[in-house]
């Protein structure tokens, strides 16, 4: 019956683009965040914060994705996910809705898609307005020194 | 109660618990061989501590059951129904004795000689042949009912009365097998003493239905006795909390701390009103619930030495031996769950050490040694470990023993063993199931011990270590990672980022300038930063450096170097190296507590973890064992940067060059290996004599050299030298001063036609004249090499043939003159392609060294290919690596190296030379 299965996407806003992530993977929605700077990081790693005690390593999701840096100071927001038990915090323009989308509606990606794009999307939804990309958040978060090691 | 009993009886009672249903696993899959070893094990820790808090009895069922586990442990024994039940029966026993334990503090009287027989029975083999006609004693058994037990105990007033009554019976009965209460009960209900006795003798059968009557004879018991109120204060005392359930009030408490901070923020601003008095209480209980809690978790690793000096002192009586124990850092706090981790391990080590490491006083005192023995445990952090040392100064591990042990369990065989290191053969003893004791005492040597130790501390990420010298003691290091412990850090910032840096490695604080307006001032020496600070240099690291922060903010870089602004120098000492960090400001200390940093930064060796700190913010530690590799210094004992060491060799050969002047403005370098000591001498100490400065040193002249002839000394004052020394003979080369020791990729890139130097090599970002230290050795002695010990070959075969392989010039340089003074005749290949065109010009060699490390075909596979081909099949090969670790030793002999040396190591080159040479190259 995986025809008429229903996911739940939460969209958000990066760079007037809109993402899909899978509602189920994410544990949180920060507002205003306090970023600790990591020297020495991957230029990925945005930082880190205090999330309720834990320590959340923050993903700069433009960066990975080959987006210019943003160059208003507004509000940021993140969305915090789980990869491998490990908290990690995407930081993102704005948080929009949560969406019911069939799996059978989901398209390919492209093939005129950025690589970089192509390797953390798995597919498009057309919505009314907007193009969805649904990002996954395991190859999302696979850049660094995994990426590397599996090239 | 006494501490130690009440530890034992939870701690026991738990491990039987375990035994249990480990027992029952191990019935239903008697191959599971994980299974036997952890029953074992926790037999063995039972009886083991039964020893030591006096209980025989107790003692006395662990050990047969421990016969027993121990032949199935060594598959003599197969397991079956009747085997485990035997053994389930002796812990039943085992928890029943500790009942009474627990309400009377005494072991109940009696005996268990028969169940210990029969355990026996079953661990050396004669079958068990009681099982039989016990039918009537059952029907006796069985007539006992409740009622009849309720009565009982209603007549039994408490122990005070029990006691005269249990004797009698005891000295007939096991009483192990049947509890007091049983007992009481047969007691009363039977028609007297005599009549019970005989048919009880054989009643083993009837035992489990004796003891399924217990639990309900006990709640009965309850009521009607005043040891009700013992058992619960006892349980009051002290309550088994989660560890994860502390993990989760922590997080839930920094919460608190947080959202309280916010509210006093809000509550700053404005004027006094009705909310800051309470917000003072909840901050007050906030700051108290918060230290309690972090509390919980901390204790000091003296709680885990309380039970230790009991031991020594009943062991020093069983064993009659003098002990004394000495124990420092009782106060280095340590997580709550890794002291669990390591309490058990310490305990067994601290025991090997005094009953297999330490003599006998007769035996000291006939190795001189002073008649009492000592084992010293101490405890401390080191960069971002704790450390935990038990050393003893008794006799030592002796290898042939071990070997002999490691040959008889067939752990290895005799050429495995042969290409062993002391310390890889003393690491057997870690092995399951391996006990160097000769007798198996029921103190310890039965080869359970140290394999526990090993796995419990491995299971929290430390390291055991162990260093052993013949004769004179041993010492076991144990290293425990910091991850779950609370330190102390110093927060500083640099380029406006905040840092926690571990307390435990800062020496000190210093306030500098550079500009000179305050007393201490950072200088440069060729862009290097360093700093006077009293009688020495400081090398200074500037954080942002190494960070890569002042690219970021060109402007703050500005403000922290080129202004002159106040800075601070955080004096890290890193084992041997000290060294200065600076950063912009320095803030407060603060306790923090260690978390590990999420996996994708892990790679980051400057970062040992990140915290929270109290105003909600992350912060990262900084790790000065990373800052001192990352600055290219050497640090002993880092894992991680040894590790890093070793893949760069692979590449390129780092080697610790010593940086000196000396004739000249030049640095000048020689390798640090050659170099034996490092000394100053008055100047008014040196003597002429022949034409030669000289020296008296230790009880012999020693004669100085200068680098260049027109060189001078020191006119007055000290004047320092580097020491080489061979055999008996020392030279001294004279030297204006000794900059410093650098590890660095040695290359060198200009052959120098200067004699005494091999050439120059670009170290540091300068160019370096590299000393030839065979030059001066020859000058100093023509006949250095030719006499003592190499003569003898010498005289054997004029001139032996020796093939040098290696790619890097630099070796090939300084070995080359140091070989043909030796007598042999060198020819050098750059690789092993070169040297295998020399085979096929039909050139043949004694001997040939070769590198491993090398582009290309590598040292193994030049070997493989030189033994391939009967042209040189029969050439020793010595290999020459800078990788000497057992595993390369292992590889290289079996592809059919001769020996294998270390590559800095000139006096063994010498020596495996002409060994091999004297072994007339047929040793392969």
């Amino acid at each position: 019956m995986s025809n008429y299965d229903v996911q739940e996407y939460v969209t958000v806003t990066i760079a007037n683009q809109m993402f899909g992530i899978p509602v189920l993977q994410v544990h949180d929605v920060l507002g205003s965040i306090n970023l600790t700077t990591i020297p020495l990081a991957p230029p990925e790693v945005a930082g880190a914060l205090n999330l309720r005690g834990r320590i959340v390593t923050c993903i700069d999701v433009r960066k990975r994705l080959g987006l210019p840096a943003r160059d208003d100071s507004g509000q940021r927001m993140s969305v915090v996910v789980e990869h491998h038990g490990e908290p990690y915090a995407l930081l993102i323009d704005t948080v929009g809705e949560v969406l019911n989308l069939k799996s059978e509606q989901l398209e390919m990606n492209p093939a005129t898609l950025d690589p970089r794009w192509r390797e953390v999307s798995s597919g498009i939804y057309r919505t009314q307005d907007n193009l969805l990309v649904i990002l996954q958040i395991e190859r999302l978060l696979d850049f660094a020194g995994n990426a590397s090691a599996a090239a | 109660m006494d501490d130690l009993l009440s530890e034992f009886l939870t701690e026991t009672n738990e491990n039987i618990g375990i035994v249990d249903a480990a027992l029952v696993a191990l019935e239903q899959n008697p191959d599971d061989g994980s299974q036997i070893d952890n029953i074992f094990r926790l037999v063995h820790t039972i009886k083991g501590t039964c020893g030591f808090l006096g209980l025989p009895r107790l003692e006395a069922v662990a050990h047969a059951g421990e016969n027993v586990l121990g032949k199935i442990r060594d598959k003599e024994l197969d397991v079956d129904a009747d085997v485990v039940t035997i053994i389930l029966e002796a812990m039943d026993v085992i928890k029943e004795l500790l009942e009474s334990l627990e309400q009377t503090e005494e072991e109940p009287d009696g005996n268990d000689a028969n169940l210990i027989a029969r355990l026996n029975d079953v661990a050396y083999g004669t079958s068990s042949a009681t099982s039989g006609d016990a039918s009537n004693v059952v029907g006796l058994v069985n007539e006992v009912t409740e009622a009849d037990l309720e009565a009982a105990f209603a007549a039994a007033d408490g122990p005070g009365e029990d006691a005269p009554i249990e004797p009698i019976i005891s000295t007939e009965v096991r009483p192990g097998e049947v509890s007091e209460a049983d007992l009481e009960a047969a007691f009363n209900s039977a028609p007297g003493p005599d009549d019970f006795e005989a048919p009880v003798l054989e009643a083993e059968p009837i035992v489990e239905a004796a003891v399924a009557t217990i639990p309900k004879a006990d709640k009965k018991k309850a009521p009607v006795t005043d040891q009700a109120p013992k058992e619960t204060s006892l349980a009051n005392q002290s309550i088994r909390v989660n560890v994860e359930l502390l993990e989760d009030l922590m997080t839930m408490v920094s919460e608190l701390v947080l959202t309280r901070n916010q509210l006093l923020q809000m509550v700053r601003g404005m004027d006094d009103n009705e909310f800051t008095v309470p917000l003072q209480r909840l901050s007050h209980v906030t700051t108290e619930l918060q230290e309690g809690l972090m509390k919980t978790r901390m204790q000091p690793i003296g709680n885990a030495w309380s039970k230790l000096p009991r031991i020594i002192r009943d062991l020093s009586h069983d064993l009659n031996k003098k002990i004394d124990l000495v124990m420092h850092g009782a106060e280095t706090e340590l997580d709550r769950q890794v002291l669990e981790m390591i309490k058990d391990p310490l305990t067994h080590m601290v025991r090997n050490s005094a009953d297999h490491g330490l003599e006998t006083p007769a035996d000291r005192l006939a190795a001189g040694k002073k008649e009492t023995g000592r084992v010293i445990l101490d405890a401390y952090h080191e960069g971002g470990h704790i450390i935990i040392t038990i050393t003893d100064d008794g006799r030592g591990l002796n290898s042939d023993k071990i070997k002999a042990k490691v040959l008889e369990n067939g752990l290895a065989t005799e050429s495995e063993l042969e290409a062993m290191g002391t310390q890889q053969i003393q690491n057997f003893i870690m092995r399951p199931g391996f006990s160097t004791a000769e007798k198996v005492t029921n103190v310890s040597g039965r080869g359970v011990g140290m394999d526990v130790v090993r796995s419990n501390i491995e299971k929290i990420g430390g390291t055991v270590e162990l260093k052993s010298e013949e004769g004179k003691g041993s010492v076991f290091t144990i290293k425990i990672p910091l991850t779950l412990a609370i330190v102390s850090a110093l927060i500083v910032e640099c380029a406006g980022e905040r840092f926690a840096v571990p307390q435990i490695s800062v020496v000190e604080l210093v306030r500098a300038s550079t500009d000179g307006r305050s007393d201490n001032t950072i200088e440069l020496i060729n862009e290097a930063p360093v700093l006077r600070l009293r009688d020495r240099l400081l090398p200074l690291i500037h954080l942002n450096d190494i960070l890569k922060l002042e690219t970021a903010a060109d402007e703050v870089a500005e403000k922290s170097e080129v202004k002159g602004d106040e800075e601070f120098i955080i004096v890290t000492q890193v084992g041997a190296y000290t060294f200065g960090i600076v950063v912009d400001r320095v803030f407060d200390t603060e306790e923090i507590v260690v978390k590990p940093v999420a996996p994708i930064l892990r790679h980051l060796s400057i970062f040992s973890g990140n915290t929270i700190l109290g105003d909600g913010s992350v912060i990262m530690i900084l790790d000065p064992n990373g800052i001192a590799a990352q600055t290219g210094e050497n640090v002993v004992g880092d894992h991680r940067f040894e590790e890093e060491m070793r893949k760069d060799t692979t590449e390129n050969d780092k080697v610790a060059m010593l940086i000196c002047h000396a004739g000249g403005k030049e640095p000048k370098a020689v390798p640090l290996s050659l170099v034996a000591r490092l000394e100053e001498v008055d100047v008014d100490t040196i003597e002429r004599t022949n034409e030669q400065m000289v020296v008296q040193y230790r009880g012999k002249i020693m004669p100085l050299v200068t680098l260049t002839d027109d060189a001078k000394v020191a006119e007055k004052g000290r004047q320092p030298i580097l020491v080489f020394t061979d055999n008996d003979r020392t030279m001294g080369l004279v030297v204006d001063e000794i900059v410093d020791i650098v590890e660095d990729h040695l290359n060198v890139e200009m052959a120098s036609n200067v004699d005494g130097m091999i050439g120059s090599a670009v170290i540091r970002e300068k160019a370096t004249d590299i000393i030839d230290v065979g030059y001066y050795l020859q000058k100093c002695f023509g006949d250095w090499f030719s006499t003592g010990e190499t003569a003898a070959f010498g005289s054997e075969s004029s001139s032996q043939r020796v093939l040098l392989v290696d790619d890097s010039p630099f070796f090939r340089n300084m070995l080359v003159p140091l070989l043909s003074v030796a007598g042999y005749e060198v020819s050098t290949a750059e690789n092993p392609s070169e040297a295998l065109e020399m085979r096929e010009a039909g050139k043949a060699f004694d001997i040939i060294v070769s590198d491993i490390e090398m582009p290309g075909m590598d040292g193994f596979q030049f070997a493989e290919e030189v033994l391939n081909d009967e042209r040189w099949a029969d050439t020793p090969i010595i290999a020459l690596s800078s990788h000497t670790t057992p595993q390369d030793f292992d590889r290289g002999r079996q592809v059919g190296f001769s020996d294998y040396v270390a590559k800095f190591d000139r006096d063994a080159l010498m020596n495996t030379l002409s060994q091999t040479l004297r072994a007339g190259g047929g040793a392969r």
